[in-house]
């Protein structure tokens, strides 16, 4: 009971401090996932990367991290307190915004989140491949993928999972060599 | 809530009717089963100012920059806001469930088949170069996200410090946020002659 509520205010406090997005908050989820619940970076790296799969918001994948703690219920449970101390919050400032008009001081509030909200995103970056990228295969993946997002509009999906295809094949060729 | 607090809805819807809740649901039920791959936002706004209509694209920017203020997924809060500009609280809860349910349900499938071979070496062999290619595929987007921020001296020391903090220091979340936002909101204060 008392890990359950553990894990509602975890996920309740990281739905508010996502700044800019899901990804800001990938660090930070992952190391509270690693010492209090025992999930590996591997089994972390491996679910986000099923969250990129997904239709919709990645950040989705947070339920399986629930499922895997505490079954159904710990799912909902993270579902909802992900999802909506953040959506409730954006619900009452957008009425609250409705009636006084925009201000310069949202826009000076945005300004000042977008740095840190990038710099977020790289610890973010740093968290994932730190448990993604083991070696000069998944490294060189890694690479390619960066490098064809950024320079074809090709879907990440098919980039993600063309190049999960391909590393698994080159790793099953190399363990037969 | 207090309902007497809901401000009066603006008389401008620009196409006559608003949706019902129904129709608010599975418009974005849709969006949230067909948008593969990110830019989520980008099907957001084709659904609300182009296909039906709903917001004009002065509402939309205004509900779009609110989203990117306020915590949260941009996604996510941008359907709250649009379904609550259409039909109030119901219709926010309706437009934020329609467009989560696929990709919970798309999670949770793929997640517990994964859950249940986490320590099978094929499929470990085929996520290891999932991870590395998503690893690539968050750096272009924060790259992308966030090329405006690398190239300003006052947005780059931001950048940098709130990584160094988290990464590197070590601190917290929460503690990296109080001591970085008071100090970059100071920065981007309003300017007294611009108002």
């Amino acid at each position: 009971m008392l890990s359950l509520i553990h894990l509602v205010l975890t996920f309740g406090m990281l739905s508010l401090l996502a700044v800019g997005g899901g990804t800001a908050v990938l660090h930070e989820m992952q190391e509270v996932l690693q010492s209090s619940y025992q999930i590996t970076a591997e089994m972390f790296v491996h679910v986000y990367s099923v969250g990129q799969l997904a239709p919709g918001p990645n950040m989705t994948m947070v339920i399986v991290f629930g499922y895997q703690i505490a079954g159904a219920l710990g799912a909902a449970l993270v579902g909802f307190s992900f999802f909506l101390p953040s959506s409730f919050l954006c619900f009452w400032i957008g009425r609250v915004w409705n009636k006084i008009g925009d201000t310069p001081w949202r826009r000076a509030v945005q300004n000042a989140l977008e740095p840190i909200s990038i710099g977020l995103m790289c610890s973010g970056v740093f968290a994932v491949g730190k448990a993604a990228l083991s070696g000069p295969l998944t490294i060189l993946l890694a690479v390619v993928s960066l490098v064809i997002i950024l320079f074809s509009r090709t879907n990440p999906v098919y980039v993600i999972l063309g190049l999960g295809g391909a590393g698994a094949a080159v790793n099953y060729w190399l363990s037969l060599s | 809530m207090k309902s007497d607090q809901i401000p009066p809805q603006t008389p401008s819807l620009p196409q006559g009717q608003p949706p019902s809740l129904w129709e608010l649901f599975i418009e974005f039920l849709i969006i949230g089963a067909v948008s593969f791959g990110g830019g989520i936002v980008a099907y957001q706004k084709i659904l609300l100012t182009e296909k039906r209509k709903w917001l004009n694209d002065d509402e939309f920017m205004a509900a779009l920059a609110i989203s990117q203020t306020m915590p949260g997924l941009n996604a996510v809060n941008l359907a709250v806001l649009a379904g609550d500009r259409l039909r109030g609280a119901p219709g926010a809860i309706a437009a934020a469930i329609g467009l989560l349910i696929p990709g919970c349900t798309f999670v949770l499938v793929v997640g517990l088949i994964y859950l249940k071979n986490a320590n099978h070496p094929d499929a470990n062999m085929i996520l290891a170069g999932v991870a590395a290619a998503a690893t690539g595929l968050l750096a272009a987007i924060t790259y992308r996200l966030g090329r405006r921020q690398f190239v300003e001296i006052k947005r780059l020391a931001i950048l940098i410090a709130t990584f160094v903090l988290m990464s590197i220091v070590n601190w917290s979340l929460p503690v990296v946020l109080l001591i970085m936002a008071p100090i970059a909101i100071y920065l981007f204060r309003p300017k007294p002659n611009q108002d």
